[in-house]
């Protein structure tokens, strides 16, 4: 038999129809799907006479517009208004489960599949989000798809898709202190460019990725896409199938034994070959900030603001420029010389239980600097800010100045209130830091939540290995 | 029009404020927005797209990894409604060009040698103008160039037919049906949570 790797078996095992010369039908296993991107495929749908086929595989949650704030209180925002009702409209009609803003399971959509258990290994998962690789951390096949797409999923509970080329992300070695899953990843995007992925599955293998947490495995695969590549995985192991064991969808006793023997089949054969393969090594990754506007125009904390010139290619030497005029930035600057305004601890990247356990390591007993106008905790979803609650997160942070907040996206989109003013400047445990993206003329810098928790406390970027950092993920 | 800036991401071409939509229309008045206009939509004057010489543009010419970021199907939408017909670029970035297609919008792939003969000759010569023909894969101008691009045979049928892609996936209903007997395993939702956990099952 043919050797294959994680992403080959994936594919093969959910081929609906296939002719050659042609792109292939292909099984989706769990449609997500939310306020944002949903309504005019379920519009399209409608107008066409069109079911929706499997409501029993597709999950709503409201997510991006909500409120972090009292949620009792009307939605102010009418067109978000209009969105949330629109999606509990759609679900009732059709039958799909809507976790809505007041549901104890509320959260980032790509935060909830995981927790609640309906991402499971060798699945295939798409939603209206191009944050949908998070769930690669499980070893499914998960990538983000427009609106039309989704009116298709819902159709016909497939997509038509061409296969592929495959790309193995190798990081040996051990992570140093202080050093975190964000760290690696946006070294990754350093390394390889934002398009460096493009036309690319991604595999994470290697030594420093098999130690990861699935908190931190998530926040690997999340950031895929920054890298260009649609979607990004890492072979399950027992730190998976632990994870997994109990959660509400899972399937429970003999039916979870079953299905951990048939997920322990996915991974890379040995002998099979990757069309692209790059290489890093985890001990000469240092902590990550990015100083331009977009995720690969990242640098060490303790490096300096590139000048243009450092670039060889003119293109990117025009980049780089107009980077540093929208970022305010001079060439040379030390990072940890650069101050920062808001400090955003949130995010599909950066929201979980790992987290925060290690921003609140990080902060407890201190406080925020004078300099730091606000400073955000917005847990990734209801259960986590429960269960962050339990072990007195909470208090840790509001105690240090912290505000802490309801689950949604918050300030990584910006879509509700918690915005970024015009040339203010963010620590954000966030995405992405394109032009306007957490706010029309704001300045984010991409980090760790360590080293955001980390900035707050300083008022400006600094070295978290200096910090007590023992608990960090 | 020519714009000449590498990985333009779709948070540019429509920003966050305007994904609360319930409809696909509308979106041409506010494609590159923030760059557009300044605050208060009074338009940006050195913005090539508010340039004179670039009104009535059917034609965007672009620049390596053009679409990264969000999968926002709003901005080929915004890029639509505006009157871009099709986009030149050396490369785009996957979730953007599958965007596209379902949009009727070509988006071309030529080296970037070039893309770069093109932004001179865009930027040297007012009015400036391409022919783009599909079925030969070719795009020309009137001074005698003429450039294959590349695009994928079942791509390119779906631009030239103008497919209902659901209702062609649809023909294979058999298929699908037999997939989902065939997979219980994983086609299959385990129900073994309680209703308490969805908010419309109260």
């Amino acid at each position: 038999m043919t050797a294959k790797t994680l992403y080959e078996k994936i594919w093969d095992h959910h081929v609906v129809h296939e002719e050659p010369g042609k792109p292939s039908l292909i099984y989706i296993d769990r449609h997500l799907i939310h306020e944002g991107t949903s309504p005019q495929a379920f519009a399209g749908l409608k107008a066409e006479g069109r079911k929706v086929r499997r409501p029993d595989l597709t999950f709503a949650v409201m997510d991006h517009s909500v409120p972090t704030k009292d949620r009792l209180l009307p939605i102010v925002d009418q067109d978000a208004k209009l969105q949330f009702e629109a999606l509990a409209k759609n679900c009732a009609e059709t039958g799909v489960r809507l976790f809505d803003m007041h549901s104890q399971n509320q959260g980032i959509v790509h935060i909830i599949g995981p927790e609640l258990g309906i991402t499971q290994p060798g699945q295939t998962i798409v939603c209206g989000d191009s944050h949908t690789s998070t769930h690669g951390a499980f070893g499914t096949l998960a990538f983000g798809i427009g609106t039309s797409e989704v009116e298709h999923v819902l159709a016909t509970q497939c997509l038509v898709q061409s296969k592929s080329r495959t790309l193995n992300i190798k990081v040996t070695g051990k992570r140093p202190k202080g050093v975190t899953a964000k760290d690696i990843i946006l070294a990754i995007i350093g390394k390889i460019g934002i398009g460096g992925g493009t036309g690319c599955v991604a595999e994470f293998s290697g030594e420093a990725i098999r130690a990861l947490s699935m908190d931190g495995r998530m926040t690997v695969c999340n950031m895929t896409i920054e890298g260009g590549a649609r979607a990004g995985m890492v072979a399950p192991d027992d730190v998976t199938f632990a994870y997994m064991e109990g959660r509400p969808f899972v399937p429970r006793g003999k039916d979870f034994q079953e299905a951990v023997e048939r997920w322990r089949l996915l991974k890379t054969d040995d002998g099979a070959k990757y069309d692209m393969t790059v290489e890093l090594r985890a001990e000469e990754i240092g902590p990550q900030v990015t100083w331009g506007t977009n995720p690969g125009m990242v640098t060490s904390v303790a490096g300096r603001v590139p000048d243009p010139h450092d670039f060889k290619d003119l293109n990117d030497q025009k980049a780089t420029e107009s980077a540093l005029k929208y970022m305010g930035l001079k060439p040379g600057t030390p990072i940890v010389d650069i101050p920062v305004d808001r400090v955003f601890i949130g995010s599909c990247t950066n929201s979980r239980l790992d987290d925060l356990r290690a921003a609140a390591h990080l902060v407890a007993g201190k406080h925020v600097a004078k300099n730091i106008k606000q400073a955000l905790i917005v847990p990734g979803s209801r259960g986590i800010k429960a269960q962050a609650e339990k072990e007195g997160l909470d208090k840790v942070f509001t105690q240090a100045g912290f505000e802490w907040r309801d689950a949604g996206c918050s300030m990584c989109i910006g879509m509700n209130a918690d915005v970024l003013p015009p040339q203010e400047r963010s620590a954000s445990t966030s995405n992405r830091n394109f032009e306007g993206r957490q706010g029309r003329d704001s300045r984010t810098h991409l980090v760790s939540p360590v080293m955001a928790a980390a900035a707050a406390i300083a008022g400006h970027f600094v070295d978290v290995r200096e910090f007590d950092v023992a608990h960090v993920e | 029009m020519p714009l000449d800036k590498v990985n333009v991401d779709t948070d540019q071409m429509v920003p966050k404020q305007f994904l609360k939509a319930l409809t696909r229309e509308g979106f041409g008045r506010i494609l590159f927005y923030d760059w557009r206009y300044f605050p208060g939509e009074k338009p940006n004057p050195n913005f090539v797209l508010n340039f004179p010489r670039y009104q009535g543009a059917s034609v965007l010419l672009a620049r390596t990894n053009f679409g990264c970021g969000s999968s926002r199907e709003h901005a080929p939408w915004g890029v639509k409604d505006y009157g871009f017909r099709a986009i030149i670029a050396p490369s785009y970035a996957d979730i953007f060009y599958n965007n596209c297609f379902k949009n009727g919008i070509l988006p071309a792939i030529l080296k970037e040698e070039e893309v770069d003969e093109l932004f001179t000759r865009t930027e040297a010569e007012e009015g400036y103008s391409l022919s783009i023909d599909l079925p030969s894969q070719t795009i020309t101008d009137k001074h005698g160039l003429k450039y294959n691009f590349e695009i994928a045979p079942a791509r390119k049928e779906v631009l030239l037919k103008g497919l209902d892609d659901i209702g062609q996936s649809l023909l294979h209903a058999t298929a699908i049906d037999a997939y989902e007997k065939g997979h219980t395993a994983t086609a299959k939702m385990y129900e073994t949570v309680d209703v308490k956990y969805y908010s419309n099952g109260r």
